[in-house]
């Protein structure tokens, strides 16, 4: 039997946040693995620590205890090289116009800005011809695509997307999310995508991992076994519909009654 | 390997929404209304109250046969800067702005050095805070006859008292500035693997900006409120327009005093449109 390392290997993750009102665990004894080329998405309510993962995932946080593993070697800080973050809403700076902000990380790491990967993105999200406008002067949807390029022109292997879409209306999320799975099946990235919208989690992912309300813990993975590719019409489907009402009692009951039938 | 960004190591994820694109606490059109007027009617309505003030003012100077030791005649004044300008006043203009720039330069320079090194220690800030309060709210133009005393007639003194008056404008500003930290966007900086100094040049700095703008302006207002009073206490040997604003006034010679006043007040809208324009370039984005 061949085993096949996976990508990503998140091992019993645990973190305290020290506040002025004592501990808060927002995180506990949390374990996945996510391979290669795979689409997971987190799915919990607010607050039950699927940014804290997240940061953990890409570095900006040290975890209490337990480790993550990417590509076999531990995660101990940020690793610019293989994974690309995009932030809760665009997380522009609204100092530089959109190119400008593109170039930012380009300039972080005192590389030569790649133009023919850029050009070729700015295209590929239809933001041609809006290089030279400020964040303010774009729309919601048009600063994400902004940030998904700006991730994307770095080319790491992993995205980790912290619910970029959560401050978008249905019918830019639905656009947002078509959009991803084109840019997702053309790359073969993988992609850890954190949400609290359970018919997202299900529209783009190939499994769900369900959080329980805070502290975070692993509720139930679910596999999402939907062709590919999808369309807007599928999430109306009956079996997508049951789907959705199944996953909204596991956040409920966080698990439990998973579990029970089980 | 390199280390968990340690300004994000111990705080729940948090997003403040209000920094990133939408208006911010400064509204640079404000600053000005002359740009904002954009109709010929509003412009030329503008133009015609000058001229309402200032030939109304002539001609009831003129009915009431005021005497110019009570009070001088517009078009006199103009007169009096036109043809003794390049003569008397340029020297004076002189010696005010080398004293306001001198120290204007040293005391904002301070000033931002001092906010930008004070906010990242909490510790440091809050044992300096205090001591900035009465800088700012001492007038400075108290200390120039003691300053005068202790170091002669040359223009430091004058010098010394404008970098004290814009230093702790500049410096409480710009502190303001810097303590605005926008935790997602040094998240965004360090997953691309930012270090300490470029997070300050590059997410830092530009956020605090607009405040550093706002306190330069409001330093050079008070530098130039300092230079022109402290010349009126003390002037150095040189003169000043302050000095010879008492001069003028000690003898009841008020086309020249109003002479002096124009400049003065020139001086300050230059200085205002000047910052108008560098709050424009600089920070229109929270505009």
């Amino acid at each position: 039997m061949v085993l096949i390392e996976p990508k990503l290997r998140i091992e019993h993750a645990t973190k305290t946040y020290a506040t002025k009102t004592g501990h808060v665990r927002a995180l506990e004894d949390f374990s996945i693995d996510v391979d290669e080329g795979e689409l997971v998405c987190i799915l919990g309510p607010s607050g039950c620590g699927k940014t804290t993962l997240l940061w953990a995932l890409s570095g900006l946080h040290a975890l209490t205890s337990g480790r993550i593993l990417l590509d076999g070697t531990p995660v101990e800080g940020p690793r610019p090289a293989e994974i690309g973050v995009i932030f809760q809403e665009a997380n522009l700076l609204p100092w530089r116009n959109l190119r400008q902000n593109i170039e930012f990380p380009f300039e972080i790491k005192k590389r030569r800005v790649d133009t023919a990967r850029v050009d070729a993105l700015l295209h590929d999200t239809g933001l041609e011809g809006f290089e030279r406008s400020m964040p303010r002067e774009l729309s919601g949807g048009m600063q994400q695509r902004a940030s998904i390029v700006r991730a994307l022109a770095q080319n790491p292997g992993v995205l980790l997307m912290d619910e970029p879409f959560g401050a978008l209306d249905a019918f830019t999320r639905d656009e947002m999310n078509l959009l991803l799975m084109r840019l997702w099946s053309e790359s073969g990235k993988t992609i850890v995508f954190v949400t609290h919208n359970i018919s997202e989690a299900i529209f783009l992912a190939d499994r769900v991992v369900v959080m329980t309300p805070r502290p975070g813990r692993l509720a139930h993975v679910y596999e999402i076994d939907l062709a590919r590719p999808r369309t807007v019409e599928m999430t109306f489907e009956p079996g997508f519909i049951e789907l959705v009402q199944d996953m909204k009692r596991t956040v409920e009951t966080g698990g439990r009654a998973v579990l029970e039938v089980e | 390997m390199t280390r968990v960004p340690s300004e994000l190591r111990d705080e729940i994820p948090s997003f403040d929404t209000k920094v990133a694109g939408d208006r911010g606490p400064i509204d640079w059109t404000g600053l000005t209304s002359f740009r904002t007027a954009k109709s010929a009617l509003e412009i030329g309505s503008i133009v015609a109250l000058f001229a309402v003030v200032f030939f109304g003012l002539e001609l009831v100077l003129r009915w009431t046969n005021t005497p110019t030791y009570v009070f001088p005649k517009p078009i006199a004044v103009v007169r009096t800067l036109a043809n003794e300008f390049t003569g008397v006043y340029a020297h004076h203009l002189w010696v005010t702005m080398y004293e306001f720039l001198s120290g204007y330069a040293i005391g904002s320079a301070v000033g931002l050095l001092l906010a930008a090194l004070i906010t990242q220690k909490p510790f440091a800030e809050k044992v300096i805070a205090p001591y900035v309060l009465i800088m700012v709210t001492t007038p400075m133009i108290a200390f120039v006859p003691f300053l005068r005393l202790k170091m002669g007639f040359g223009s430091w003194p004058l010098i010394i008292a404008v970098a004290l008056a814009a230093g702790p404008m500049v410096m409480i500003n710009s502190a303001t500035g810097f303590r605005r930290t926008d935790l997602a966007k040094i998240a965004l900086a360090r997953s691309y693997g930012a270090s300490t100094l470029q997070i300050f040049r590059k997410i830092r700095f530009p956020l605090a900006l607009p405040m550093i703008i706002v306190g330069f302006m409001v330093g050079s207002i008070f530098g130039l409120l300092t230079a022109v009073g402290g010349e009126m206490v003390a002037a150095s040997e040189a003169g000043g327009l302050g000095e010879r604003l008492v001069y003028y006034s000690s003898l009841a010679r008020m086309d020249e005093f109003g002479a002096v006043i124009l400049i003065i007040a020139a001086l300050g809208v230059s200085i205002y449109v000047l910052f108008y324009f560098v709050g424009k370039r600089w920070a229109s984005w929270e505009a």
